[in-house]
């Protein structure tokens, strides 16, 4: 996987969320929106985001920071990944 | 002193009778539970009083009174009886946890229709099976929700009534689709409450089994006689108490004390509608001075999870009690509550079947870490051996927790399946299900369930609906699904598949296959962790041996094997 920027990277989360958790709905989200808290995503189905982020991004996320709030927006999500790889500006 | 006072005193004088009189309720008298929730709290001077504190995620604060609530049931009650609502029709309530979903559980009854409460996050087929099963006439939602009714609503001719509570935004109303307002709405002071009677039923919950499709589990306005007592004396709710319980009404525990339970006894109580996070929920209840705390084992854990640091930023000083429901409670959580609380969580047992607390630890009375306590005062509850259903008497032997019929809101029926309803009853007993022990002193300790039932976060989940789900996957030729043990949650799914031939596994596939679940059934439901196998251990006359799968996870004895085809 090559470099991606910030931007790209969290546009990918954005779309995955985007495309399946708010399929068929009119909800708008942005980078902000808490996800978790907002009841977006819950906890049972973070898992199925984890999996989607380890594999797209081909890392592995200790449980101990695949926490609610380390998931609850795009942004935090890409805060996050940025400790497992590497970015351009 | 606590409300239950001395437990051994309580046991020995309990009666029934007395919690009627209590009430005022004669029997073949009206007990209608949406006139004791509201109406009668207001007869007794608290009108004015706060009945519910709410927040929404966002951190937006709205609050009523009991009189609110009053006014509230009464114009759901009203709309839904010139709709055409009648007696015993089946109204689903299927939104999050907004007042609009409070007020209308009471005027649902008010009107003397039946609650159906679902909980917001199943998704289009979970909904299908149960409003299909109970034949509902009416569901009342939210606009974020609708998407998921349309995708039904062709299978069920006989869903008359789509009623959405908020705005339908950019929507077009379509067919059976209209809109409410309550805020839009005139406030029905005076309403003829239907005269329910200790048998008019109620509330329709759904449960899982092992096999078949969810079950309905049918509850009576005379539940309120249990519900308001093990408020009363298990979660030892007084006058002046800030009362927290954190289930959501689509699960019984969210309609017992979440609803029925503290608003019979005129408690104030708060309602967050907000997911899960360790800092919303501490600062929920330093912001609101909760005293009396209800929440689940998964949420405990999670907690925990979170570490002790982050509850020096908050002021915790104001609770009293705190009780837990769900899933048995470990040793290590009432411990470590009492260490950063100053004050244990209680554990209480019951079921949806059962409606009210059956076993549980009190106020005052001693904790043993890790235990589920002792029967209720008037529940009769023994340990049956597996095989005889005789009671075991001997301390320590594991049983089949069983308890003699009768207390007021044991479950009627299951809805439309009496036969199933009269296979749970062995020798006089209502056999629950679940195994555990009882010690020397008469303590419950929990073994686990007599069937393969998972019990995630405190959600039964049925191995056969999700089974069924992944077999309609196009990739999937067979599945099973079993329990794992979780840190947090307990169990989660975990399913074992064989995929059609031809095709072969992939991490994008797994992925795939779990938001295929998600996305029809509901998260609860969705693998948590999917196996690819060649072939699933099989009995020689096919039948996949899910048994096996189950005691792998958990390390267990695999028992016998003469019957395994393969391996």
């Amino acid at each position: 996987m090559g470099k991606m920027t910030s931007e790209e990277i969290k546009e990918i989360i954005y779309k995955y969320i985007k495309d399946e958790f708010l399929e068929d709905t009119e909800e708008e989200i942005d980078y902000d929106t808490p996800l978790i808290s907002g009841g977006y995503v819950d906890s049972f189905s973070m898992v199925s985001l984890l999996v989607f982020l380890e594999r797209r991004f081909q890392i592995k996320i200790p449980p101990s920071k695949a926490t609610p709030e380390a998931f609850d927006s795009v942004n935090k999500i890409f805060d996050l990944l940025i400790q497992f790889i590497q970015i351009t500006n | 002193m606590s409300q239950i006072g001395s437990y051994g005193q309580r046991i020995k004088s309990f009666y029934w009778s007395h919690i009627e009189d209590e009430l005022g309720y004669k029997q073949g008298g009206v007990i209608n539970i949406g006139w004791y929730c509201s109406d009668r709290i207001c007869d007794q001077g608290n009108s004015g009083k706060i009945a519910l504190h709410y927040e929404d995620f966002k951190g937006n604060v709205r609050e009523f009174t009991f009189n609110d609530l009053r006014l509230a049931g009464n114009t759901i009650g009203r709309f839904l009886q010139n709709l055409g609502i009648k007696h015993e029709d089946r109204i689903c309530l299927f939104m999050d946890r907004i007042p609009e979903l409070y007020f209308s559980f009471l005027g649902i009854l008010k009107a003397g229709a039946v609650v159906q409460p679902l909980f917001s996050a199943f998704e289009y087929e979970s909904l299908y099976v149960r409003l299909e099963n109970a034949q509902t006439r009416a569901i009342i939602t939210q606009s974020k929700h609708l998407h998921k009714i349309r995708k039904i609503r062709d299978r069920l001719p006989f869903l008359e009534f789509i009623i959405v509570v908020d705005d339908l935004k950019s929507k077009k109303p379509e067919e059976r689709e209209i809109t409410f307002s309550l805020q839009e709405a005139e406030p029905v002071n005076n309403f003829d409450i239907f005269p329910a009677k200790a048998e008019s039923p109620s509330v329709l919950h759904y449960t899982s089994g092992t096999t078949g499709q969810p079950k309905g589990v049918k509850h009576v306005h005379y539940s309120l006689i249990s519900q308001y007592i093990t408020a009363k004396w298990v979660l030892d709710l007084r006058e002046d108490d800030i009362y927290w319980c954190t289930a959501d009404p689509g699960w019984v525990t969210g309609t017992s004390y979440g609803i029925i339970g503290p608003w019979s006894l005129g408690i104030t109580q708060c309602v967050l509608d907000s997911g899960f996070s360790a800092e919303k929920w501490y600062s929920f209840i330093a912001r609101n001075r909760i005293t009396v705390w209800y929440s689940a084992p998964t949420a405990i854990r999670a907690l925990m999870k979170a570490g002790d640091e982050i509850i020096r930023n908050y002021d915790l000083s104001c609770f009293r009690h705190l009780a837990s429901v769900g899933e048995p409670l470990n040793r290590e959580a009432v411990l470590w509550s009492e260490r950063v609380f100053g004050k244990p969580f209680h554990d209480t047992f019951w079921q949806t079947e059962t409606g009210s607390i059956m076993i549980s630890n009190y106020p005052g009375m001693k904790i043993k870490a890790g235990s589920m306590g002792k029967p209720f005062p008037g529940i009769v509850s023994k340990l049956l051996d597996k095989n005889t259903f005789e009671p075991l008497e001997e301390p320590g032997k594991v049983g089949l927790i069983a308890f003699r019929p009768g207390w007021p809101a044991m479950m009627r029926t299951y809805w439309d399946n009496e036969k199933k309803y009269q296979e749970k009853f062995v020798n006089g007993w209502y056999i629950s299900g679940d195994k555990a022990y009882v010690d020397s002193e008469g303590y419950f300790w929990f073994i686990g369930r007599d069937d393969d039932v998972i019990n995630t976060g405190g959600h039964l989940v049925s191995p056969f609906e999700v089974e069924s789900a992944l077999l309609e996957h196009p990739a999937v030729a067979e599945s099973a699904v079993v329990a794992k043990p979780d840190e947090v949650n307990m169990e989660v799914v975990k399913a074992f598949i064989t995929l059609k031939p031809g095709l072969t596994a992939n991490q994008e596939l797994e992925l795939e296959i779990m938001n295929f679940v998600r996305k029809k059934l509901s998260s609860i439901a969705m693998p948590q962790e999917i196996a690819f196998m060649d072939q699933l251990p099989k009995t020689r006359s096919g039948k996949i041996m899910r048994r096996l799968l189950r005691a792998r996870e958990w390390g267990e004895d695999t028992g016998d094997l003469s019957t395994l085809e393969n391996d």
